[in-house]
């Protein structure tokens, strides 16, 4: 369990606010990208916000492009988990991916308000605020292999080294 | 109980039943990613293989920064030229091509009853052939070029029933921002779209594809037209694979079906800073804007930049107006040349842009100032898409932008047909 500030915002935080697409294919290491994490939403977050720290939202977090630095740029700006009513597709995939916790909570996205000190147990499926515990489901056991290797590629690898699991043949 | 295609297709690709809802473990048919292969070959590179898996199922199209605007961006290009020859992919296409979705097609990847994955969120585009087309990550594709296979929810679907033919000066543009408005961004998010009915039926393949682009700004995960006559004429001779076209059973169960009688639709705009912020035309008009852009993988085919041609022909782009015209792919640019629609653009003051993505996200080629507007044919309006996050961009059918472009104001088109 790990602990952390929130940093709430709205709807529709797209793809484009998260992380602009100007930056997609010239800014990789990972520092710089964690510099411009939401500078199109809130240009000061990335100055400010402190590892440990939550996002909090409400619908269709990470709509828009298929870029993972959206999921990323997070990751290494220290965010511990997105917390959101829901999740665009592709952009709960990639978290999932870069090993991001996101947990879909309708209950939780409403609760939790800016600046609030949250302690979250991913696997356990539980935010425990100063007054009380709510609870999500837990991620299912496909996705939580993913995260326990730190993200789909180690996940791969260590499958691909297990050569009984994946036949090296094209369909 | 009948299954709906979306079912079909990932119980074949699974080859096993599949039902919305579960999960399967599927291998695609061709996997297409662009400027950002050169990302996934880092996340490749860190899986520790000598080669893909199946080089023939990998598509790369070099398209989001063509030719390369600066030297990081060069090097990215250089990386994936290095990587397609030593892994043998033959299906490369360097700069001269034009926007993947486009060239995917062109180049007949795009075919009924496959399974297309793509590291673009505007994969869907696949769809208008009768593919199951969706958006994935980066190292989704790494890992699909190691393993051939991944995790996919089969999804629900929502059919839309189009019907009723549209006016003079409206087209597929204008009826999916009409849906979009009315649906919300995030009323197809994991779920599958089915366009079909009358209205569709009678689109050209072209028209089909503005359908299935913007089907990714509701969040669908793909975005399927009915395979027809129409689509195996134009795949007539150019398809890459031997392919069966798959159709909904008469009894699949679909999440929604919903109606849309597009007969008295005008145009439409999506307003700053949401695809789905739709009005009329009228409520809109008169909104001064910069810069006018007509093209993307939504709306640079030919019969929009024919649509365009027709308004500008004759005429002058307003001296307020910066107007882009960039035609979706090589194939376009030479038939538009052949065709005049070129010459009618640069007489009328535009400024013609090599096939390619453009300023559409931002990188290059006509990036937005701080409180300047743009009018564009894309399907993305975000803030900061375009440059500046002080910039905005309302989003048109290619007939509204070039009428706009004319008058330096957002202007209905229907005046100048």
């Amino acid at each position: 369990m790990k602990k952390g500030k929130v940093w709430k915002y709205g709807d529709d935080v797209n793809t484009d606010i998260i992380f602009p697409g100007k930056y997609t294919y010239s800014i990789l290491e990972p520092e710089e990208m964690a510099k411009h994490a939401l500078e199109d939403l809130d240009p000061g977050f990335a100055q400010k916000v402190k590892p440990g720290d939550v996002i909090v939202a409400g619908t269709n977090f990470g709509c828009g492009s298929s870029r993972e630095q959206a999921a990323t740029c997070l990751k290494y700006a220290g965010v511990q988990a997105v917390i959101a009513k829901s999740f665009a597709r592709i952009f709960f995939r990639n978290a999932i991916n870069q090993g991001l916790p996101v947990i879909q909570s309708k209950e939780a996205a409403d609760r939790l308000s800016q600046g609030e000190e949250v302690e979250i147990g991913f696997i356990q499926g539980e935010i425990k605020t100063g007054e009380e515990i709510l609870t999500f489901s837990p991620p299912p056991r496909e996705v939580l292999r993913i995260f326990e290797a730190g993200g789909l590629i180690p996940y791969i690898k260590k499958k691909l080294q297990n050569k009984t699991r994946i036949q090296r043949r094209c369909h | 109980m009948g299954k709906t295609f979306a079912e079909k297709i990932l119980t074949d690709k699974a080859e096993k039943e599949a039902c919305a809802g579960e999960i399967v473990i599927a291998s695609p048919d061709f996997i297409l990613s662009h400027d950002n292969s050169a990302a996934i070959i880092m996340e490749f590179g860190k899986l520790g293989l000598k080669k893909v898996k199946c080089p023939q199922k990998i598509v790369i199209i070099l398209d989001h920064v063509v030719p390369a605007a600066s030297e990081k961006y060069a090097m990215n290009h250089k990386i994936i030229r290095e990587f397609v020859a030593e892994q043998k992919i033959d299906y490369f296409y360097d700069i001269p091509y034009g926007i993947c979705h486009q060239v995917f097609a062109e180049e007949g990847f795009a075919l009924p009853g496959k399974l297309i994955l793509g590291a673009d969120s505007h994969t869907p585009t696949s769809g208008a052939f009768g593919a199951f087309s969706a958006g994935i990550g980066r190292s989704e594709v790494a890992s699909l070029w190691a393993t051939d296979e991944i995790w996919l929810k089969v999804p629900e679907t929502i059919r839309m029933e189009i019907e009723g033919k549209l006016s003079l000066g409206v087209y597929a543009k204008d009826v999916i921002l009409k849906i979009i408005g009315e649906e919300g961004a995030e009323r197809a998010n994991y779920k599958a779209l089915e366009f079909a009915g009358e209205t569709v039926r009678n689109f050209s393949l072209a028209s089909r594809m503005v359908l299935s682009n913007m089907g990714a700004e509701m969040g669908a995960k793909s975005a399927y037209c009915e395979a027809d006559q129409r689509t195996f004429d134009w795949l007539k001779g150019g398809a890459k694979a031997d392919f069966t076209a798959v159709f909904s059973d008469p009894d699949a169960r679909y999440e929604a079906i919903l109606k849309y009688d597009v007969s008295s639709l005008e145009p439409q705009v999506a307003c700053p800073h949401t695809v789905d912020n739709v009005k009329i035309i009228s409520e809109v008009e008169c909104t001064p804007f910069n810069q006018a852009v007509i093209g993307t993988c939504t709306n640079g085919r030919l019969e929009d930049l024919e649509i365009a041609a027709k308004i500008l022909k004759g005429r002058k782009v307003h001296p307020k107006i910066r107007a882009l015209i960039i035609p979706s792919s090589r194939k376009v640019y030479l038939q538009a040349i052949e065709r005049g629609v070129l010459k009618i653009f640069s007489e009328s003051g535009c400024v013609i842009l090599n096939p390619g993505c453009g300023p559409c996200l931002g990188a290059h080629q006509g990036v937005l100032a701080p409180g300047e507007v743009a009018l564009s044919t894309a399907n993305r309006n975000f803030r900061g898409r375009m440059g500046s996050r002080d910039a905005e961009i309302y989003l048109a059918s290619p007939a509204t932008v070039a009428a706009s472009a004319l008058e330096g104001n957002i202007a209905d088109p229907r005046k100048f047909l």
